[in-house]
């Protein structure tokens, strides 16, 4: 009598639970699907073709660039040194370097524009010099850094600390300094994870809209990057707005595939 | 001549050793686990740092809490081998090897002349390429030996040679770590469990209670202090 209903009951389990997982799954896919389907490929390319669209492109793809060059540069050393040394404050410097993570991009913009806006706390004396950040280019790079850099730091705090201090001390013993066992050893063996940070970070970079438009406006070949672009073009331009949705669409599943394939465990 | 008075606070409590290892001599540390064997090699190359204490090399001073002397690690000269050998995973076995070298500036030829010369007498001149995620316990131990003795170390510090070695493996392969301590003609320490290891390789032998010397003395010596705990259990 058991036997019966341990089959039944697995049985309904299971169904449920397919049911779920098919429900949730179209859940996500039919509207990416739908994007495909309200376009015609010939719109789509003709439309790649804009000065809207193809200014958007280039801008974001140069800006996300440069923010994520930045976040490595100045993230890896932190990463490290919170990852190995135990200091006064490392949980208060972890908290922050969290928080626009956390943060919603509305206030990671308001906030930036009251830092470094014509008015701001630092802005109003870097106007003295005629130095101006608020709606610029440089505007939409440091919303991108602010908004992005946790997610490489996050990355690259954990895949140091993955790395097993023996091969470290080993190195020091063979005679390498201790910037020299960061470069050669280990750096080398978080590799993995530092690219999949960067990579994840590159693509937030990419789709950020609210501290962007708040902090650098929203100003076509200055500070139009490609989701500030979608939120104008659909206004008039469908086709331009789907078809720059359907390139970020292409880019985030290449993200995806390629933090999995680097993150595939060597040794 | 290796001297050491290190003094360090544990966990479960305080190590306080006392030793010096002549040149050309192989001192054995023998001890429970946990006793502090590994620590007391950690704590002479200076991946960990004494309370108090004192280490002399030679006529170098390695470590002193009185006058403030602290080399690093880098600069000891001491070839350290641990338990798990550590070779770089994303390194050759030529690269492993070259690696100490490499950090002390020698020029690139210089590099691959020691490299060769070390890799032959060590019989790993086929592996030279190899990545050393390939090889065997026993291969693993040579590679890690050789990436050391490459440098011309004037101390050897060996955690358990060769606990990750083959069993069938181990007796030519102890006797090859013997001829190569004895040719290096330095002071020696090696941290061993097993009793072959102590008979085999030791000129000395020093027993480890809680971080304490409790015995020093030939391995004869000390193996036949039968009311210890731990000598009756390591030659039973």
């Amino acid at each position: 009598m058991s036997g019966s209903q341990t089959v039944l009951r697995r049985a309904v389990l299971t169904l449920l639970t397919a049911a779920l997982l098919a429900l949730f799954l179209l859940f996500i896919t039919l509207p990416v699907a739908s994007l495909f389907l309200k376009i015609s490929p010939e719109a789509f390319l003709s439309s790649l073709t804009e000065p809207v669209v193809l200014d958007a492109l280039s801008l974001s793809f140069v800006t996300a660039m440069v923010s994520t060059v930045i976040v490595v540069l100045f993230g890896t050393p932190l990463a490290l040194v919170n990852a190995r040394y135990d200091y006064r404050g490392r949980e208060l410097v972890d908290t922050l370097t969290d928080l626009p993570i956390v943060l919603p991009p509305a206030v990671a913009g308001l906030a930036l524009l009251m830092a470094f806006g014509r008015r701001g706390v630092v802005g109003q004396y870097l106007d003295l010099f005629g130095i101006q950040i608020g709606f610029t280019t440089l505007a939409v790079v440091m919303a991108q850094v602010f908004v992005a850099s946790p997610f490489y730091i996050r990355q690259a705090r954990a895949s140091f600390e993955a790395v097993d201090r023996l091969y470290e001390d080993a190195a020091r013993t063979l005679g390498a300094s201790p910037g020299t066992v960061a470069l050669r050893i280990t750096i080398p063996l978080a590799w993995g994870g530092l690219v999949s940070g960067a990579i994840l970070s590159f693509a937030r970079a990419l789709g950020e809209f609210g501290a962007t438009i708040m902090f650098a406006g929203n100003f076509q070949g200055k500070t139009q990057t490609m989701p500030l672009a979608i939120y104008t073009t659909m206004q008039g331009d469908m086709n331009a707005a789907i078809s720059l949705s359907i390139i970020l669409v292409v880019i985030s599943f290449a993200v995806i595939s390629a933090v999995k394939i680097v993150t595939r465990r060597k040794y | 001549m290796l001297s050491i008075h290190t003094v360090r606070k544990l966990r479960d409590y305080v190590l306080d050793v006392t030793l010096s290892v002549r040149p050309g001599e192989t001192l054995v540390l023998i001890g429970e686990n946990g006793s502090g064997k590994s620590t007391v090699l950690n704590l002479i190359s200076g991946i960990l740092t004494p309370d108090a204490g004192e280490v002399t090399l030679g006529d170098r001073t390695l470590f002193s809490s009185e006058r403030k002397i602290n080399i690093p690690p880098e600069n000891r000269k001491i070839g350290h081998l641990f338990q798990s050998y550590a070779l770089f995973p994303h390194m050759t076995v030529a690269e492993n090897v070259a690696f100490g070298l490499r950090c002390r500036k020698v020029p690139k030829a210089g590099i691959a002349d020691a490299v060769a010369e070390q890799l032959s007498t060590m019989h790993l001149d086929d592996l030279s390429d190899v990545n050393v995620g390939r090889l065997s316990g026993g291969q693993r131990q040579r590679v890690a030996l050789a990436r050391a003795l490459v440098l011309d170390p004037e101390l050897l510090l060996l955690d358990e040679p060769l606990a990750a070695v083959d069993m069938r493996a181990q007796a030519p392969m102890r006797k090859e770590l013997h001829d190569q301590i004895r040719n290096a003609g330095i002071p020696c320490i090696v941290v061993t469990h097993t009793l072959r290891d102590a008979l085999e390789l030791g000129d000395r032998l020093c027993l480890l209670e809680e971080g304490r010397v409790v015995a020093d003395g030939t391995p004869g010596e000390v193996l036949s202090m039968r009311e210890n705990g731990f000598i009756e259990s390591f030659t039973g």
